[in-house]
């Protein structure tokens, strides 16, 4: 008999156990030393705002790089093939640049702590609550996504049950953040970096010898899911079929504008990483900075899932005893010998302690400053909200515990992962667009606009689920649902803003485009004026280098 | 402050919060990780098994990687002794 366990069983040696110890020795050494220089809230959530740009920059990275993104992007290369670019280049490079380059200074400069604190400023407090339930709402399900990608691996590893797995893997998440906050996360996430491009190119390096380099890979590829499987385009005008089963006006507003924009830009996990910074300038580069590694990030990710499709053919097919999830586990049973192996598993870990971490301390930031702060508890010492961001971060991952059941009940992660960022990101960002960039934009309009411009794609989802709605796959529903929450989120707010009364323009200072506060470059370093450091030029550069990545996946 | 205009990377100012002098430098820590690292499955790869051998298709991969992380940690460590951090308190802070 051959079982999921059986088959995907990793069997690591002294060595191999060595490495993980090892890492998380060190990990731990670093929230010891890191829980020194915690003393009150704003270090906690905040790092006390004092990193530098690349170290910022690598954690922005890193925090989106978790067990997810690994298992699940590779689930995406071996399920949609080199359509999956799409999610790095369209799908993430101009969000990260838009981020640095327009939005940072408001969130910097207007010295918030999270974004929900954003919307207080500009409309009021009612959005702000919304705005700060859906977000501790989303922080526990990705985290329960993430929960989830771990006991995958623990369960490859150890041949532990699901269920066990995700227990175990929520308890050390859980001591691990508690000891060190914020501080050591991002220290962690920057390691964690490194750990896993160390495993990640090796594993990519001999899977591609196994299908005979490059040129055996176009080849049987082409053999046996046809050339269009290698092009990010092919297929996707109109009436036309690809594996995406979404046509490229989706791409470009669903994915490229809908969902990345607001992933990337209003997604605490990310944008806390930036406010981190020691100052402006830091905080600007670090999307920017943060761009660069990600565009070459599908080479060790998306391409080992294209590998594990040849490696495995009958991979994430009705009835086959892998699913897609399980592409990249499968390449490191089958591929490295003990020693890298070791680096590979200790790799993997340490990706998911990144994604988890960054989701639970943002589900605490929210929590403790937008809810418990502000409409629960308010007026009480720092030392009190410390210790309430201690105890909610237990209650987050515990939460996180349950969610990853849900989870579990999808064949690849990352659909399920773009389901939520439809539902929670796009309507904000939709909402943040407008608070921004028009003046005229009113409490009640952003209330409301985000209210229905979250209930909108949850419905057309659930219409999808129930069997009314038919679609070409899961993603181009998630496509289609973001474009549906933007435009109804829009759709509501212009008519709410007109019919009600806006802001006093003095109240609007430094949160509004067009009020030059916004503007100012914040201090500067010595240093940071170096052309180098320009963000106009980081950010146009990184624009420019992501369209000449396309090239290879066009022709 | 020192001069920090060429390096190609930030530093850290000082003093704006006890954390921000308390911190400590994360090039070491990477550094001294890949070195380990690197010595420990470049040994792997003094010692390939055939088992091994056989999954990697006849690639040293061990000593491949060992080798490359034992190069890449080396950089950190010499770009921390070529710019150290310059905050006033925490010179023994990590070493």
């Amino acid at each position: 008999m051959h079982t999921l366990a059986d088959g995907l069983r990793l069997s690591m040696n002294w060595m191999d156990s060595l490495i993980l110890v090892i890492y998380f020795a060190v990990v731990l050494g670093i929230a010891f030393a890191a829980k020194r220089s915690v003393h009150t809230t704003l270090d906690f959530f905040l790092s006390g705002r004092s990193l530098p740009a690349w170290v910022t920059g690598l954690a922005f990275v890193s925090a989106n790089l978790g067990a997810t993104e690994i298992l699940g992007m590779a689930a995406n290369g071996a399920q949609y093939g080199a359509y999956t670019i799409h999610w790095y280049l369209i799908g993430a490079i101009p969000a990260m640049v838009f981020l640095g380059l327009v939005m940072m200074p408001f969130y910097y400069n207007s010295k918030v702590r999270s974004v929900p604190e954003f919307l207080l400023l500009r409309f009021s407090r009612s959005s702000h609550l919304l705005s700060s339930i859906l977000f501790a709402v989303a922080s526990v399900l990705i985290a329960g996504v993430n929960l989830y990608a771990l006991a995958i691996v623990l369960q490859a590893l150890l041949g532990w049950p699901i269920p066990v797995s995700i227990v175990v893997a929520g308890l050390f998440v859980l001591a691990y953040i508690i000891i060190g906050g914020l501080t050591s996360a991002i220290y962690n996430e920057v390691l964690q970096f490194f750990v896993i491009v160390a495993a990640l190119v090796p594993l990519t390096v001999l899977g591609l010898v196994r299908v005979g380099g490059v040129g055996g890979l176009l080849d049987k590829v082409t053999a046996s899911e046809g050339a269009q499987f290698l092009s990010a385009w092919g297929g996707t005008g109109f009436g036309q079929d690809n594996p995406l089963g979404a046509n490229w006006l989706t791409i470009t507003l669903g994915l490229g504008f809908a969902i990345s924009f607001g992933y990337w830009t209003t997604n605490f996990a990310e944008v806390q990483r930036s406010l981190s910074a020691k100052n402006l300038s830091a905080a600007r580069r670090t999307p920017l900075i943060a761009a660069f590694p990600k565009m070459f990030i599908p080479l060790i990710v998306v391409l080992p899932g294209v590998i594990a499709l040849l490696v495995q053919p009958n991979i994430g097919q009705p009835g086959s005893e892998y699913d897609y999830n399980s592409a990249i586990p499968l390449l490191m049973a089958e591929l490295l010998p003990n020693g890298v192996l070791g680096l590979a598993v200790t790799g993997l870990m340490a990706s998911f302690m990144a994604g988890m971490a960054a989701n639970v301390s943002s589900f605490n930031t929210v929590f403790t400053t937008d809810i418990w702060q502000a409409y629960i508890k308010p007026a009480m010492s720092d030392a009190h909200y410390l210790m309430i961001g201690r105890v909610v971060t237990a209650v987050g991952v515990l939460i996180g515990i349950g969610t990853a059941f849900i989870a579990s009940s999808f064949s690849n992660i990352m659909n399920y992962m773009q389901t939520l960022f439809s539902f929670f990101n796009v309507p904000l960002f939709a909402t943040f667009i407008l608070a921004l960039f028009w003046k005229r934009m009113t409490a009640q309009a952003g209330f409301w606009g985000l209210l229905l411009g979250t209930l909108a794609p949850v419905g057309f989802y659930s219409l999808y689920r129930v069997g009314i709605v038919e679609m070409g796959s899961d993603q181009a529903v998630n496509m289609t649902s973001s474009i549906i929450a933007f435009a109804v989120d829009v759709a509501v707010s212009v008519p709410v803003a007109l019919a009600t009364r806006p802001k006093p323009a003095e109240e609007l200072v430094g949160l509004v485009y067009t009020k030059a506060d916004a503007n100012t470059r914040g201090e500067l370093q010595k240093g940071d004026d170096a052309w180098y450091r320009k963000p106009a030029l980081l950010g146009w550069g990184a624009i420019v280098l992501a369209v000449l990545c396309y090239i290879p996946f066009s022709i | 402050m020192s001069e920090q205009t060429d390096s190609g990377e930030d530093r850290r100012e000082t003093g704006k919060s006890a954390a921000s002098t308390k911190l400590f430098d994360i090039r070491t820590i990477i550094g001294g990780l890949f070195v380990v690292y690197g010595v420990l499955v470049g040994l792997a790869g003094m010692f390939p098994t055939a088992e091994g051998l056989a999954k990697s298709q006849g690639i040293n991969i061990n000593l491949w990687t060992g080798l490359s992380m034992l190069a890449l940690g080396g950089l950190f460590l010499l770009w921390v002794r070529l710019r150290p951090l310059e905050t006033p308190e925490m010179s023994s802070e990590e070493g």
